[in-house]
């Protein structure tokens, strides 16, 4: 058969697309490899809300698509599509695409083969789950999702796999079920922790019984699951098979069709031009894998790519956006012609993919300060990078004279792969035009362009040898150190260099922290911390010429190192250098002193690093030796927020009186930030890291905060008035308000976010009566070590 | 950072109370009325309006404690001027009466405030002392992680029980089922440990106290001693040992239930006195002008 046009994947995108292909009477088909519209929305749990952001983009699409439950968006879909009689074809998966315009060939499981002119490929990002691969494995025997495990009592379930799903979905179906778990390895790797817990103890108890180091040899359909495991083969009667092993990602199978990735990065996305068009002519990729996760761009793309396939040339949904972005610019150009001026003059940008730059401009500001205004300030918790279009900008500088950046140029690219404050006020100059970027969009160019990376990291070793080493070099000697530099990685808990190693360079701090310590009476005793911005192993490198100390990295910690012999030829050009280091050398070891004269005071620290407390900026400790238990901190929190506290104070460990409770701690580089659709986390000023109301309740950032600190919370009842609560009784207690509607699936992430709106502070600590609760940042540990010792 | 609420601020409310204390004293001693001293002079009038305002600020405490949105000083601030100026109202009130007492609402009203101030000494006292008690009895962890030991013993226990058969598996369900701490209040605030178990002699079963683990100990070794076989006896040995864990888990538990209790008590004397006291002032105020 062949089609003007085929869409692979019946997501979001895919079916916009069709939708749209139906309207204007295109031919066209629209493939789905599973046999329900949208697959990823489909394993959604239950009643999950769906948001609708960004809200500023308008919906463009035959389709009809506002926030609700998953049940509600997906009818409305299917509604839309049954009413047009849209051309969709279930359980159509596609093995190949070959060929170019206006010859595709589309090749499908069932051996058939459709011809096509064009071909969209929307087949996101989560791929295909991971099928048994033995005969049976299609049965309906077998399903590859759970929606529901309350759905099924009293039957006897095999659970395939050994990941979070699989234990998830074993220990749900565990409360009604008889559940056997196979798992191809001799143990639980690589899962959650809580999960890992949860199916040890199920196994331990006899609820779940597991065959490890076992294989799926075949599945009888309706009657049983014969398993290779160790002992031979044996024969499990069940009631149903739930494989969850996995999914295979798109990627190979899209580089199969011709379409190139620009690096080997796995979150890197293919490259596309404005009209979403692969290196592959005709072949067009939109939604997720275009780089687009939110439903609403995704549905606005499936429609405007078939208006380019159709010739017709439309404004992309966003251009009115860009128009107001760019209408106080001085520039007199239309939206492409702003877009165009701005890759001219910034060099940085070159040889960027056009969509790509759209896409970091929509998500920028345009700044046009007067002279004299100030961008940042020093100190600020800031983490925009920004780039000058037209105009000056001055930095401000500790000895006088500021130095001045060009257009063209960039500034900002410290705080933003340190993850630490600004590290110097930047003044508008002349008719200045700036690009201030998010964070997150600049990290994504980065991973995605080489040459980006390379360029920012260069100038940002250039800067820091500046600020931290030798102010008044020249330019070009910087250049040709930085050229030398090496930019190492660390894991947490890895060593950068053991005491009585040689020492070989020094190590700037790029990112993350280091603690220092030395090997006294046959234990290591922790004598200081050392935190992004500053360098280590300046005194094998001045004095001794090996190491006296071992450096071990907090959290994951970046480090520029530069050679001994670089080292050392800096220290000769630059006559203010050696005593800046020996003055360096001359404080920790005054530190080192005191530290090893107490050593208990090094545990502390040492406990604290291990919380992971080397990555925070600022946390809530409390003083158990004060703390008299009243919660009062939890429920000020509650109150102050809507009801739901964001903090666990008995929750945690105590070292020494210190004790560490569920709270954020407002990491350098936060965790949370790293995968938000929406980008609702943002960082204050002042170093808050709070999430927006544009939150749409994945639970990405709940996943991947490794301290535990965030949580999905509903809306809460209305406080009731205090004194008429205190008199009478009625009403909720303070940090007792109940959910407005308990099976509400509207949830959104919340967490600490310092208390930024609310003068005075943070209500814990404010609201602490014996003052055990306390807020301070990792630089302020040795003060506690000092009660300590 | 790290000031116990008596020394907040360098103990800023020590000063205004002695101040205060030290100005209503002044004042007794040059004043010269035309009566003895009492609650109807001049000077009387101003020191009980002083210590009725004083009662109320006090009481106050409750409602500053909850707006947590105030930035009107710290919860802190506010408990250490508490402690010191309650305590200042002692003088304040005796100054006020003139020494005078007798069997009548007034001294009663008096009596009620000396015991809101008693009960909120012990008070002061729980909390400068309990806390650091209460951290170094649970050994840095967070009072969930002992149970959640308890828990894992339990169940460590009953798979060793049920290997040992069903005379095993009966005794340490019933002794998982029976333990219990701090059931009442009473039992919580003297840290007893009321757990039962279940034991059979001579095909009769009665239920006994377990405290302390102590009738499974002893059973346990008993049948220790009586094994058959060497790997009957090893197993009910680390089932000893077990329970020996559990027993230490108890204590550490049942200690934390009776410090945290102590450290709530008081509060449920201190806060119902408190509203007994304001009403008895309003009824002494009221009938002072009443007789006037």
């Amino acid at each position: 058969m062949s089609f003007e046009l085929v869409i692979v994947g019946g997501g979001p995108a895919g079916l916009s697309a069709a939708a749209h292909a139906e309207e204007l009477g295109l031919s066209y088909v629209l493939l789905e490899g599973t046999s329900a519209l949208a697959n990823t929305i489909q394993r959604y749990q239950k009643g999950k809300h769906v948001m609708a952001e960004p809200a500023v983009v308008p919906l463009r699409s035959d389709l009809a698509f506002a926030a609700g439950t998953r049940e509600a968006v997906l009818d409305t879909w299917q509604q839309g599509i049954d009413s047009r009689s849209v051309n969709i074809r279930y359980d159509a998966e596609v093995t190949a695409i070959t060929g170019t315009r206006p010859a595709f060939d589309i090749a499908l499981a069932d051996g058939e083969h459709l011809q096509a002119q064009h071909v969209i490929l929307s087949i996101g990002l989560q791929g295909n789950p991971r099928k048994l691969g033995v005969p049976g494995e299609d049965d309906t025997f077998v399903q590859y999702t759970l929606d529901d495990p309350d759905e099924y009592k009293g039957e006897r379930i095999v659970v395939v796999g050994a990941g979070d799903a699989a234990i998830e979905n074993a220990v749900a179906l565990a409360r009604n079920n008889s559940v056997v778990i196979v798992n191809r390895r001799d143990e639980f790797a690589r899962v959650k922790e809580g999960n890992l817990n949860l199916i040890s103890r199920a196994i331990e108890d006899g609820t779940i019984s597991c065959f490890y180091n076992s294989n799926v040899a075949s599945v009888e359909p309706g009657a049983a699951i014969n398993l290779n495991t160790e002992t031979g083969e044996t024969r499990v009667e069940c009631n149903r098979i739930i494989a969850r092993i996995g999914a295979i990602p798109p990627r190979r199978f899209v580089e199969s069709c011709g379409i190139e990735f620009p690096n080997d990065d796995p979150t890197t996305l293919p490259e596309l031009s404005n009209q979403y068009e692969s290196n592959v002519p005709g072949l067009y990729v939109i939604g997720a894998l275009g780089g687009y996760p939110l439903i609403k761009q995704a549905m606005n793309q499936g429609y405007e790519v078939v208006e380019f396939i159709k010739g017709n040339d439309i404004l992309p949904a966003d251009h009115s956006i860009l128009e107001g972005k760019f209408r106080h610019l001085p520039f007199d150009r239309d939206v492409d012609g702003t877009l165009a001026l701005i890759r001219e003059r910034i060099s940085l940008f070159a040889d960027i993919n056009g969509l790509v730059l759209r896409e970091l401009v929509l998500a920028s500001e345009l700044l046009t300060p007067k002279r004299g205004d100030i961008i940042f300030r020093k100190n600020d918790y800031t983490n925009t990078f920004l780039t000058i279009i037209e105009g000056s900008v001055e930095i401000d500088t500790d000895n006088g004279a500021p130095i001045r950046l060009e257009q063209g140029q960039f500034f900002g690219e410290m705080s933003l792969l340190s993850g630490r404050r600004r590290s110097a006020t930047v003044r508008a100059g002349d008719n200045c035009v700036l690009l201030e970027s998010p964070r997150r969009d600049i990290v994504k160019l980065m991973n995605t362009y080489e040459a980006v990376r390379t360029i920012i990291d260069r100038f940002f070793i250039i800067r820091t040898l500046r600020a931290s080493l030798a102010p008044d070099a020249a330019q070009e000697e910087l250049e040709a150190v930085a050229a030398n530099a090496e930019l190492r990685h660390f894991t947490a808990g890895e060593v950068l260099f053991n005491e009585g190693d040689a020492a070989d360079g020094l190590h700037l701090i790029r990112s993350g922290s280091v603690s220092v310590s030395r090997r006294i009476g046959g234990r290591d005793i922790v004598t200081s911390y050392v935190a992004a911005g500053n360098y280590v192993g300046e005194m094998g490198l001045v004095g001794q010429k090996t190491r006296s100390a071992t450096v071990r990295a907090t959290v994951a910690t970046q480090s520029v190192f530069l050679s001994a012999a670089v080292f050392n030829q800096m220290l000769e050009r630059n006559a203010g250098l050696r005593e800046r280091v020996q003055t360096t050398v001359k404080e920790r070891l005054s530190e080192n002193l005191r530290m090893e004269a107490a050593p208990e005071a090094g545990d502390l620290i040492s406990f604290l690093m291990q919380q992971g407390l080397g990555e925070a900026t600022d946390v809530l400790l409390i003083d158990e030796s004060l703390c008299i238990g009243c919660d009062n901190c939890e429920k000020a929190c509650a109150e102050t927020h809507g009801g739901t506290s964001r903090l666990d104070r008995a929750a945690g460990p105590s070292y020494a009186q210190v004790h560490v409770p569920t709270s954020c701690r407002h990491c350098e580089d936060p965790h949370c930030m790293k995968d938000c659709p929406p980008d609702a986390i943002r960082r204050a000023p002042n170093g808050e890291v709070y999430i927006q109301d544009s939150c749409i309740g994945c639970g990405n950032c709940e996943r991947n905060c490794p301290y535990g600190v965030i949580q999905m919370a509903g809306k809460k009842e209305d406080a009731p008035g205090l004194l008429s609560w205190l008199l009478t009784g009625s009403g909720a207690a303070p940090g007792e308000r109940q959910p407005v509607d308990a099976n509400s699936a509207e949830k959104k992430a919340v967490k600490c976010d310092m208390c930024k709106d609310l003068s005075g502070g943070p209500a814990c600590v404010r609201a602490c009566p014996t003052g055990a609760a306390l807020r301070m940042s990792p630089a302020e540990f040795v003060n506690l070590t000092k009660r300590a010792s | 950072m790290h000031e116990s609420l008596l020394a907040f601020r360098n103990r800023r409310y020590l000063w205004v109370a002695l101040l205060l204390v030290g100005a209503c004293i002044a004042a007794y001693w040059y004043d010269d009325p035309q009566e003895p001293a009492n609650g109807g002079t001049v000077l009387g009038y101003a020191l009980g309006g002083l210590g009725a305002l004083m009662i109320v600020w006090l009481a106050w405490f409750g409602v500053r404690k909850r707006r947590y949105a105030s930035t009107l000083g710290t919860v802190q601030g506010w408990l250490s001027a508490h402690v010191y100026l309650g305590l200042a109202l002692v003088v304040v009130v005796l100054l006020h009466a003139g020494f005078q007492f007798g069997m009548n609402l007034h001294t009663f009203a008096f009596v009620l405030m000396l015991l809101v101030i008693l009960s909120g000494l012990f008070g002061v006292f729980v909390y400068l002392k309990y806390p650091q008690r209460m951290s170094e009895n649970r050994g840095g962890a967070p009072r969930s992680e002992l149970v959640d030991q308890l828990e894992d013993i339990d169940r460590r226990s009953l798979r060793v029980a049920n290997n040992l058969g069903a005379e095993f598996a009966e005794f340490v369900t019933s002794g998982v089922q029976r333990t219990q701490l701090g059931a009442t209040l009473w039992q919580r605030l003297r840290g007893h440990d009321t757990s039962q178990i279940l034991v059979r002699r001579g095909g009769e079963t009665k239920i006994v106290s377990n405290r302390q683990q102590e009738t499974a100990l002893d059973w346990l070794a008993e049948q220790q001693s009586m094994a058959g076989d060497a790997d009957t006896a090893a197993a009910i040995g680390e089932l000893s040992a077990l329970i020996r864990n559990k027993r230490r888990l108890l204590r550490q538990l049942g200690e934390d239930l009776k410090l945290q209790a102590v450290l709530e008590i008081w509060l449920y004397v201190h806060v119902p006195l408190t509203a007994a006291l304001l009403v008895a002032l309003a009824a002494h105020i009221v009938t002072v002008f009443l007789y006037w």
